[in-house]
């Protein structure tokens, strides 16, 4: 049993949309056998813990319900390290003006 | 079957796009299969000039065009004698959210308002989602994202997780989903549960917002340089983006401005593929998106698709991902311009366009979007090979979808790879042939139709159509 979390917290739910069966004809192999699933954000209406039924208010004024998966989701995208194939391009276009004497 | 059910929210579609964008297609209806197009458009009642002056009141358009002189100087560089195009770029990252779609989602925004309802859905992964977001933020309105956005592992798309994290930061709700054309049916079943207005990327309030890009770049290259741009090229994806851009072109009197849409090639790779879904460091402007959209437009969460890339274009080319990826580099180390890939694609296509022409020729690359965070190529190439894809240096030909992106070790190897515009053609026609509802025949207001859809002639059209029935 995890804490409880407030109400008011700004959480992430799931939900599956539509289980495997009831996807769209014409699907590629690899998806035909997957569930549709939903993440989305909002502010939990009740207490609830994490990996049970949740509800939220989200930004538009929604009432949406789901499994709570995450509380205050963070954004985890980002740059990552440089890499390698493209540092040195920058420098090379440069030295190929430079030395034809072609920079404006 | 529930009321929600696919089945049943699919079935319902016409009465949920009837009430969401409230524009009644069957009225423009003509033959089996044609439709009045410009009647469809002109009906939406804005001009040019008061389509400008509701997107100068958000701070839409308007944007600098830049001459690229270091870049023309190494297209030079490597050019024979005497050829070599001057190359602009119009910097459409200077708009409110940093992409031209700001413009596209000004006035479904503005009608949303106008006729009175609370909020607004939209139906992308993309900057559309952001842009619309943006709008409505601005006319105090709700708005509903819809987004394609990750795996089933859960590992969501670098350049669609940059987006979710903009629309919520323009006070959007962001429904994301895993991989699949579902994504239509949730957008139906929102639209139909809160009553929003369907911000759909392909009515024609979308496609005029565009013609202001088209017509402001044509009026910019001609006072800065005495003429009309010889070449505009697109970055080329549902058909939004080179259909508003030709006709805002044509209104500014541009009618000999050569249109050259440009698509990253993704061939091989499926759309609705769980696996292959994050094998795309593109989550736009790629043949995924371009082959199926030019070749049949009303594919689209409209009834008819106002964006309709056939009857504007004179050419279309593909780049390789290593390409776009090379050049994104170029214009930052050469013209201090760090941008996002969309417009980096028709920017790699004009590196090797521009080539062909003579020195006194200009070349309109259309857009530039932002970058930052995941909209980036160091991020991408991070997530290729995190999928098991090889990212080396070399020769562009070796480049393979899903499996290896070869980033050019010079810029003579930029490529630009034409597309059979004629096969777009064939293939288009066969699409409405198989679109002709039972026991119908095609009448000749739909062979003049088809004609102006392909840019041929009745006489065209009937080969075609001759040469589909022969070896079916």
């Amino acid at each position: 049993m995890t804490e409880p979390v407030k109400p008011g917290t700004w959480v992430e739910i799931y939900h599956v949309i539509l289980d495997a069966g009831e996807r769209a004809p014409k699907l590629p192999e690899d998806t035909r056998h997957l569930p549709l699933e939903m993440r989305m954000k909002g502010w939990l209406v009740e207490t609830a813990s994490l990996n049970e039924a949740a509800e939220v208010k989200t930004p538009s004024g929604r009432l949406m319900r789901g499994t709570l998966v995450a509380i205050n989701p963070a954004y985890t995208h980002g740059f990552g390290g440089p890499i390698p194939e493209l540092t040195p391009i920058g420098s090379e276009v440069r030295a190929l003006l430079r030395n034809k004497g072609l920079f404006t | 079957m529930t009321n929600e059910s696919y089945q049943c929210i699919m079935a319902q579609r016409p009465e949920i796009m009837q009430a969401s964008i409230g524009i009644d297609y069957s009225r423009y209806a003509a033959g089996a299969i044609a439709f009045d197009y410009e009647q469809l458009l002109d009906d939406s009642g804005y001009s040019i000039e008061v389509v400008r002056e509701i997107q100068s009141r958000t701070a839409v358009g308007n944007t600098p065009l830049i001459e690229l002189n270091n870049i023309t100087q190494l297209i030079r560089a490597v050019s024979i004698p005497g050829h070599g195009a001057r190359v602009f770029v119009k910097d459409e990252a200077a708009n409110p959210s940093g992409s031209f779609k700001d413009r596209r989602a000004s006035l479904p925004v503005y009608e949303a308002k106008q006729r009175g309802y609370s909020g607004v859905v939209a139906a992308t992964s993309g900057n559309y989602g952001a842009a619309v977001a943006s709008q409505a933020a601005k006319a105090g309105l709700q708005c509903i994202v819809v987004q394609e956005a990750f795996d089933s592992k859960g590992i969501a798309q670098p350049e669609i997780a940059e987006k979710t994290c903009a629309c919520e930061a323009y006070g959007a709700e962001v429904m994301r989903l895993s991989v699949g054309p579902e994504l239509f049916y949730v957008f139906l079943l929102t639209l139909k549960q809160t009553g929003y207005y369907n911000a759909s990327l392909y009515s024609p309030y979308a496609i005029l917002g565009i013609e202001t890009l088209g017509y402001e770049l044509a009026l910019q290259t001609r006072q800065l340089t005495g003429r009309f741009p010889d070449v505009v090229i697109a970055t080329h994806a549902g058909g939004g983006n080179v259909t508003g851009t030709a006709r805002g072109l044509r209104k500014a009197g541009a009618v000999d401005t050569q249109i050259i849409a440009a698509s990253v090639d993704l061939s091989g790779l499926h759309m609705a593929s769980d696996r292959d879904f994050n094998r795309k460091s593109f989550t736009t402007g790629h043949t995924g998106f371009a082959m199926p959209f030019t070749t049949w437009p009303d594919r689209a969460d409209v009834p008819r698709n106002a964006a309709r890339a056939l009857r504007y274009l004179d050419r279309f080319v593909t780049v390789t991902q290593g390409e776009v990826f090379y050049i994104t580099e170029v214009l930052a180390a050469l013209e201090g311009l760090q941008r996002g890939p969309a417009g980096n694609t028709s920017l790699a296509a004009a590196f090797a366009i521009a080539q062909e022409l003579d020195e006194e020729q200009i070349v309109v690359v259309q857009e530039t979007e932002y970058t930052g965070a995941g909209k980036h190529p160091i991020a991408q190439l991070n997530m290729a090979r995190q999928m098991g894809i090889e990212v080396t240096r070399g020769d562009p030909h070796g480049n393979k979808p899903g499996v290896k992106i070869v980033i050019p070790e010079h810029p003579t190897q930029l490529h630009a790879a034409e597309v059979d515009l004629n096969q777009m053609r064939r293939s288009y026609i066969h699409h409405a042939i198989q679109a002709l509802p039972d026991n119908q025949v095609l009448s000749e207001i739909d062979m003049e139709f088809l004609a102006a859809e392909t840019r041929t002639n009745n006489a065209y059209v009937e080969n075609v159509i001759h040469e589909i029935h022969r070896t079916s």
